[in-house]
């Protein structure tokens, strides 16, 4: 079970459901939190661990100009401008090279071969018992956020209960984290900006094909809208969790909602159960 | 010498295209001929990398001068490397506009 929180808006509470429920489940269950908001990953503040921390790379090209016959066969090939070659002078753009290894192949005179650059780390932890937690950090200045993501995910690939707690927004990094997950739990917020943001989302797995529900967080009672807008487009709201001053205050300091009120871990148990059905498994 | 004008259109009466690497076209204007050329900058909507790939085309036609708004640090670098002097226009003017500001020296130098 490969289970995604998402949300359109940042801010929503995706890490205060992500860590809540890994933590409720992992009282019974082997699980993984994966945290993929590679960019400002958080889930470690609440399960404060060693971690055994590595490397992730991606190939880029190295090009010896003693060979090279400034043929500009590369530069001409790669889409992203990251080479330029002028009469009698190669120029490499780190940044703006996708690793896609055409250079590589066409280059007639074999003058380029690739070298490893770091673009981040990937950290690996066990803060408790049956819990797994798995964090990409990409690196400051480095742009490439989805090849992190990638590598986050095939660390738990084999794993049984698996938990991808996703970067805000619809972009890229959003899109790699939620393909091939089962289903995604989408947090919104009762306001006009989670709205908007929910509707935004909601397309999103939709058009990856990925079931999807919604949890209202910080719901001041006033909800109809999103209410409105999650019966038209066939989301099941599987969790409201209502605006609370002691709720926030549990959050800030890196507690969890469901180990200071362990009355909530039943509502988080029901939130994986919903889940499953979701996904298409049995109760 | 071959001067590059970025512009909005494809003539010297086009306005002066503030941008480098997203401008709609390239006018390579040649100063003793008094001729030009419009090119269609087919980078336009590329989705990134842009600035390198339009300076390795003006590069390809021997401009000797770029007059644009705003460069990014990459296209700079490539454009320094091959020796191409770059001067910023300000201002909605025409091409022919910033083509006789250069001429009087009333352009300033990117540094």
């Amino acid at each position: 079970m490969k289970l995604a929180i998402a949300s359109g808006k940042g801010g929503t509470g995706k890490s205060m459901v992500a860590a809540n429920l890994a933590f409720t489940l992992a009282m019974e269950s082997q699980v993984s939190l994966v945290d993929c908001d590679v960019e400002e990953p958080n889930l470690h503040l609440f399960f404060p661990s060693d971690p055994m921390t590595r490397d992730v790379t991606l190939p880029i090209p190295v090009i010896d100009e003693f060979i090279c016959t400034y043929c500009r066969k590369c530069g001409e090939f790669c889409r992203y401008g990251a080479i330029s070659v002028l009469p009698k002078k190669l120029l490499f753009f780190a940044d703006l090279c996708h690793s896609c290894g055409g250079c590589v192949l066409v280059c007639p005179e074999n003058a380029i071969h690739e070298e490893p650059k770091r673009i981040g780390t990937l950290s690996v932890s066990t803060p408790l018992s049956g819990l797994k937690l798995v964090t990409g950090m990409l690196d400051a200045g480095s742009p490439l956020a989805v090849p992190i993501i990638h590598e986050v995910k095939i660390e738990t690939s084999d794993d049984p209960i698996v938990i991808l707690d996703t970067a805000p927004g619809t972009s890229c990094p959003v899109v790699e984290a939620l393909e091939g997950c089962d289903a995604c739990i989408l947090v919104t917020e009762s306001t006009p900006f989670g709205l908007h943001d929910l509707d935004l989302a909601a397309d999103v797995t939709e058009r990856l094909g990925i079931p999807a529900g919604v949890i209202i967080n910080r719901s001041d009672g006033k909800d109809d809208e999103t209410l409105r807008f999650c019966a038209e487009h066939d989301l099941d709201v599987m969790l409201t969790i209502p605006f609370s001053r002691e709720i926030a205050s549990i959050q800030s300091r890196g507690d969890l909602l469901c180990r200071v009120h362990p009355e909530w871990q039943k509502e988080f148990r029901s939130l994986f159960t919903k889940s499953k059905v979701l996904a298409g498994g049995e109760l | 010498m071959k001067i590059c004008i970025t512009a909005q259109g494809a003539d010297l009466e086009a306005k002066v295209e503030e941008r480098f690497g997203r401008a709609p076209y390239f006018i390579i204007a040649d100063s003793e001929t008094g001729s030009f050329e419009a090119i269609a900058n087919p980078f336009i909507n590329g989705s990134g990398g842009v600035g390198p790939k339009a300076a390795q085309l003006i590069i390809d036609r021997q401009a000797g001068v770029l007059i644009s708004g705003l460069l990014g640090g990459n296209a700079k670098y490539v454009l320094d490397s091959a020796g191409i002097t770059q001067y910023v226009y300000r201002g909605d003017g025409t091409v022919s506009a910033a083509l006789d500001a250069f001429k009087k020296n009333a352009l300033d130098q990117v540094n």
